[in-house]
């Protein structure tokens, strides 16, 4: 199992498009992956779980993956959160 | 009661006539659901209704794509991975097999159980998802009880009557040949409305109460010129609106073979007449009734119906598209004219919203937003056909920290080596009366104006509109008005700026003369109107326009100028007697 900390940067947080595009990243492993805040762990490949957690700009979500792929899942999701913004900026 | 009539905003300038049909969202019908005890039978009708959805989806997705509206069509994607979500499936299955309830009723008992949790989401981007959720239940539950679910309204008359209407709503019903809309909610550039011209669906929006008055199967007469709803006509009425619809087509087929003549007076003085323009559905319009270009492009649908801030690229796309239709014409490119509440769904709490932070107020108070817009805009200008207008301008100040702004950018994108029109033009819209006023001023720092006569109107007048118990004060051939925009034009002419009008007042008949006489330099107009509105003008001379001009402003009231207006067009084009039709309650 694999977790590391995430930090939601762009201005709108995780919102109907983002949330759209972690489910769809996230579906293409195998791993099993959760995103964790507040306590509240979801299901990374279900739209209404990811928009439930309701992140904001500067939010923290712990990324948690497990599984085979768990290192790649992990990175990819990182990456579209961290360094992508979700293509916003 | 026979001729009931009712006022709305005409948004969709044709007429029809027939039965009702009002349509109000379904509520979940808990009632009709039993108790099942085969959990087989159960799952796989779920599994049947699902992938049902999933196909109607898809299909739909195409239609909207074909309708040149992909903002929707995403909106339909968000739809589909609902349908997809491991947590939606595994509740459902799981309350079928150890809660042994029917498919409908695990639908509907989880819908409600996530309702909650949504609510309870302080964002609203993000709680009004639910409304997703919500149509998606409800196609499940038709779907399940296998009703006829290609149309999301279940039935139809040749008028909808509804709250508001959703832009797949429109494209449904005009597959299914129903001939007008009525809504309670709404404006003439309300995405359903703009859609409802588009696809010449006559359309009467902001017509607050009416569904109260009307019940399905009614009769019913939209006139999406006038605004005017008339509610179980008498056989007088309905010949009147008949000929008028009559007359109304054949004059529109007529003018339509005329409208690449140019908009020249008898006696050679011409005017641009172009078009106002929102949704890509619109761009063919261009062409097709005779535009000169594009005189207003709104840019709030992107805003409206996007679940985020469009970004640059987004934006850039669109404008590219427009300035490329309306190539070698130009387009004028309006800056978001909305108020905060509108751009982040949250709420802003204002007083007075409308003497609050719209427009540029907003635009230069979000620099990210703004300069994202400004930037696509400059970089759709590399042909030279776009100009930029601001909304809602009140100061000089605000015009000099915009044109800051634009040179800002200009920098910055001579630094990236992207395209762009070094001597793009910049206008600010005429709505607050400060502007005309002040034009001597203005004419200094703009390259031109552009009237919205409905704000200028509401602002000099102190009147709202949509206000039932003051409405009837609103008109814009009120004497205030018509000397706020003469003065605009001489004093922008008198510095060699020029001037265009933006407002419904270009598409009203009567008042085309005074517009004329101000010698306006454009005037923009919902495309439709445009053969009709250019052909009027060239049945008239510059001479005599100055003189209605100059007998008009010696009235003291709207009334008395409409009247007066009216009985010299009549006089001159004696076939406007059919389309001026008026309508009194009994």
């Amino acid at each position: 199992m694999l977790k590391k900390d995430a930090e939601i940067i762009n201005s709108l947080g995780i919102h109907a498009r983002p949330a759209s595009m972690i489910v769809k990243l996230a579906s293409a492993f195998d791993s099993r992956i959760e995103l964790e805040k507040n306590n509240v762990k979801v299901n990374a490949k279900s739209i209404m779980g990811v928009l439930m957690l309701a992140s904001e700009q500067g939010d923290k979500i712990t990324i948690i993956a497990d599984g085979k792929d768990e290192k790649k899942a992990v990175e990819a999701l990182l990456e579209l959160i961290e360094i992508r913004k979700f293509d916003e900026e | 009661m026979k001729n009931k009539i009712f006022r709305g905003t005409p948004a969709s300038p044709s007429i029809a006539i027939g039965k009702s049909f009002v349509y109000s969202p379904k509520q979940i019908v808990l009632s009709s659901m039993v108790e099942k005890k085969d959990i087989t039978e159960e799952l796989a009708l779920f599994e049947k209704a699902r992938n049902m959805a999933l196909k109607q989806l898809r299909n739909l997705r195409v239609e909207l794509k074909k309708a040149s509206d992909p903002v929707s069509a995403k909106l339909i994607d968000v739809q589909m991975l609902f349908l997809q979500d491991p947590l939606f499936l595994n509740s459902v299955e799981k309350r079928i097999r150890t809660g042994k309830e029917s498919a409908e009723k695990a639908i509907v008992n989880f819908s409600e159980s996530l309702e909650k949790d949504f609510r309870d989401i302080p964002n609203s981007y993000i709680s009004e998802r639910y409304l997703d959720v919500k149509d998606i239940v409800e196609r499940l539950l038709k779907n399940l009880r296998e009703e006829e679910t290609d149309n999301a309204l279940g039935s139809y008359g040749d008028v909808m009557i509804a709250e508001t209407f959703t832009a797949s709503t429109v494209l449904q019903m005009s597959k299914a040949g129903v001939g007008g809309l009525i809504a309670e909610k709404g404006g003439r550039t309300s995405h359903f409305a703009i859609l409802a011209e588009a696809l010449n669906i006559s359309a009467v929006v902001g017509a607050n109460g009416v569904t109260e008055e009307i019940e399905s199967g009614d009769e019913v007469i939209v006139d999406g010129i006038s605004g005017v709803i008339v509610i179980n006509p008498d056989e007088d009425t309905k010949r009147r609106f008949e000929r008028k619809k009559e007359e109304t087509n054949a004059i529109q087929k007529r003018f339509l073979k005329q409208k690449d003549l140019p908009a020249t007076t008898i006696d050679g003085y011409s005017v641009d007449i172009s078009a106002n323009i929102e949704l890509p559905i619109e761009l063919p319009f261009i062409k097709k009734f005779g535009a000169k270009g594009v005189g207003l492009l709104r840019t709030e649908f992107l805003f409206l119906t996007s679940e985020d801030v469009p970004d640059e690229k987004e934006q850039y796309d669109f404008y590219l598209k427009v300035a490329e239709s309306a190539y070698p014409d130009y387009v004028i490119m309006r800056t978001l004219d909305l108020g905060g509440d509108k751009v982040f769904k949250t709420k802003v709490q204002e007083e007075n919203p409308f003497l609050g932070w719209r427009g540029v107020r907003f635009t230069l108070a979000n620099e990210k937003i703004f300069k994202d817009q400004l930037r696509a805009m400059l970089k759709a200008s590399a042909k030279g056909n776009v100009r930029i207008l601001i909304p809602m301008v009140s100061q000089l100040e605000e015009i000099m920290r915009v044109k800051d702004m634009v040179e800002d950018i200009k920098i910055q994108l001579k630094k990236d080596g992207v395209a762009y029109d070094e001597n793009i033009e910049i206008g600010a819209m005429v709505e607050i009366p400060s502007v005309p006023l002040m034009a001597d001023f203005f004419s200094e720092v703009v390259d031109f104006f552009s009237i919205g006569t409905n704000d200028l109107t509401q602002y000099t007048l102190a009147v709202d509109r949509g206000n039932k118990n003051i409405s009837s004060l609103f008109d814009q051939l009120d004497p205030s008005v018509i000397i706020l925009m003469g003065m605009t034009v001489r004093k922008a002419h008198h510095k060699n700026k020029w001037v265009g009008i933006c407002g419904d007042i270009a598409a009203d008949v009567v008042a085309i003369p005074i517009l004329i006489g101000m010698e306006m330099d454009e005037l923009s107009l919902p495309p439709s109107f445009i053969p009709q509105i250019k052909n009027i003008i060239r049945g008239l001379s510059l001479k005599e326009c100055k003189d209605l001009l100059e007998k008009a402003e010696k009235k003291r009231s709207a009334s008395e100028v409409r009247e007066f207006l009216k009985g010299e067009m009549l006089n001159r084009f004696p076939s406007l007697k059919n389309i001026l039709v008026e309508v009194e309650n009994d």
